[in-house]
């Protein structure tokens, strides 16, 4: 094994009954680094996680976690990492403070340290006022920080962040990258699943796509962005005459054209000098924009690009 | 290339340290449920002095006792009732801990997870001394007057300690194996109900038919109850005080052992 390989999988297999789950997994990520784990639901992202945290054992291949085998050490396994789950595990009954300190007490801190460490973290991630409120009064985007908060409690240097934002409205997005950012920075090293390909975008050092199983790409984020096409511009233009003038004024630039619904759809790189160059564009020639949408990339469109089928929900049962 | 494991070379002095250090952290987890869970301090109050008014005046008339008087005869049976009934309080901690995947994150820590099962068994104990002081408070209050040695009351004390303990890990079993939530609460039920009520806890076995009268005498509840009933008020123990201690112990033997089987097969509900 590389040395500054922290996670390795090599022909990772998991059955469920008769579902196979994981075919033949294989992934590297190097320390320091994030790797976006990118797939719909039940492609077997989860129990990737599941299997990489100990919490599952694998039915075949070699599965090697801060030069561990999980499942021959699991115990060193689980001293050196984190798990954030996609259902914010937090005690109800306690406040966020004493979750806080009943986890840093588990990893074997101090009394006092768990003390110090939770104040740290409820600063850190915005919790500070709702500390000493019982866990149960917290909003969905709280109680996600709060369990992304107690798999840090002990600064692991490895982290697994099973879709941390799935459900999430956007603003409590945004706090968790941050938040992802900053441990990046901080040289943790992370395995993130999500179904968000802004979100493997954004972050991502490294993005593998899963589809029933295995992996079926792997690169940068650019190199899948470049695969999938940049944002486009869609809009509908009404009057018979405007839309055929339009199409005259795009002139040779790639454009898909819907002409029964008098819609036209461009690339962009959404940036607001390229949309107002359009804009203008249109306007100097008189001509009236009736609707108009800008759409991002998606997990379908990757889907769509690498296997000539759309995401198919459910899979197999990821449990 | 030689990978030097630290962790497992640690000594066993130490990770016996932490494994009760850890333990103590998940009892005090639990404990902290108790007081912060409303539902659970009411229960403890207003269940037993529900059950100790309802026997004591509307049925406690129409029920003969030899001798006795009813709310002599009824204070152990309720106790004991109580217990049982209390004890369930661990398959609803457990498969909530389940379901909400607070068992699957402590399961990912280097630590002896399942001592969150011990923390629920322990916050049960706590309870049921804590109710069962508040209803023997309630029975002086009714008329209670039972003819106990300081001594005697330590062994009622230990039997039911015993005996509460014995029950929490049947209710950690429910809780393991329920699919669900709500699950534990009937499965609860069909067990508590026939082995707390077909016993001698509120009436006398002599008046059941054949079948139910030999389950009611030699079941364990029985054995616990008329120890306790003897000790308290001085009916004859016979060899209810021995059975009751085999049992309890017995049981709890077996069970730790399963449970902790169990524990280490579960998953996420």
């Amino acid at each position: 094994m590389k040395n500054d390989v922290v996670i390795s999988i090599k022909n990772l297999k998991k059955s469920f009954r008769k579902v196979e789950v994981l075919t033949e997994l294989n992934l590297e990520v190097a320390r320091g680094k994030m790797l976006a784990l990118l797939g719909p639901n039940g492609a077997g992202k989860t129990t990737t996680i599941r299997i990489l945290s100990t919490l599952l054992k694998p039915d075949s291949g070699t599965v090697v976690v801060n030069g561990f085998d999980v499942s021959k050490n699991a115990n060193d396994v689980r001293a050196s990492i984190g798990l954030t789950g996609q259902y914010a595990a937090v005690d109800d009954y306690l406040t966020g403070r004493e979750n806080l300190i009943m986890m840093g007490r588990l990893y074997h801190l101090s009394r006092v340290d768990s003390k110090t460490r939770a104040q740290e973290l409820l600063k850190e991630f915005d919790l500070l006022e709702a500390g000493d409120r019982r866990a149960s009064t917290y909003s969905g985007g709280m109680r996600r920080r709060l369990d992304l908060a107690l798999s840090l409690i002990a600064t692991p240097p490895i982290l697994f962040l099973d879709e941390p934002t799935t459900g999430l409205d956007p603003r409590s997005r945004l706090t968790i990258w941050g938040i992802i950012k900053k441990l990046l920075k901080s040289g943790t090293t992370i395995l993130l699943t999500t179904q968000y390909l802004e979100e493997a975008d954004k972050l991502a050092d490294q993005v593998a796509v899963l589809d029933r199983g295995k992996i079926i790409a792997l690169g940068t984020s650019d190199e899948l962005k470049a695969m999938v096409g940049r944002e486009r511009l869609e809009f509908t233009i009404e009057k018979e005459n405007d839309f055929h003038k339009t199409l005259q004024i795009l002139g040779n630039v790639s454009k898909d054209v819907n002409k029964d619904e008098k819609r036209i759809s461009i690339e962009t790189d959404g940036t607001v000098s390229d949309l107002k160059q359009f804009f203008d564009k249109m306007s100097e020639a008189g001509i009236e924009v009736e609707t108009f949408s800008l759409h991002k990339p998606t997990l379908d469109d990757v889907f769509l690009k690498l296997t000539g089928r759309p995401v198919e929900e459910k899979q197999a049962s990821g449990k | 290339m030689k990978i030097i494991n630290i962790q497992t070379n640690k000594n066993y002095m130490n990770s016996f340290f932490w494994a009760i250090s850890d333990t103590l952290v998940l009892i005090k987890r639990s404990l902290t449920h108790i007081f912060k869970n409303l539902d659970q301090l009411l229960s403890i109050i207003i269940s037993p002095v529900m059950f100790m008014l309802l026997f004591r005046y509307v049925f406690g008339g129409a029920i003969e006792t030899g001798g006795v008087s009813y709310v002599n005869y009824l204070v152990a049976g309720i106790l004991v009732q109580t217990a049982a009934f209390g004890a369930t309080t661990t398959s609803l901690s457990v498969a909530n801990d389940l379901k909400k995947g607070i068992v699957e994150r402590l399961k990912t820590l280097p630590i002896v997870s399942s001592g969150v099962l011990m923390g629920h068994v322990v916050a049960d104990l706590v309870r049921n001394i804590l109710s069962a002081i508040v209803m023997i408070g309630i029975a002086y209050l009714v008329g209670f007057s039972p003819n106990a040695s300081v001594s005697e009351w330590f062994q009622i004390a230990g039997i039911l300690l015993i005996f509460t303990f014995a029950f929490s890990w049947l209710s950690a079993i429910i809780g393991l194996v329920a699919k669900s939530v709500e699950a534990t609460q009937w499965i609860g039920f069909v067990i508590v109900f026939p082995l707390t009520f077909a016993s001698s806890a509120f009436v006398p076995t002599s008046g059941m038919p054949d079948g139910l009268r030999f389950f009611a005498e030699n079941q364990p509840v029985t054995h616990v109850i008329e120890a306790i009933r003897s000790l308290m008020i001085g009916t004859p123990i016979g060899n209810h005080g021995v059975l009751a201690v085999i049992w309890c112990v017995g049981f709890t033997l077996i069970a730790i052992p399963f449970v902790a089987y169990l524990f280490r097969r579960v998953h996420r509900k």
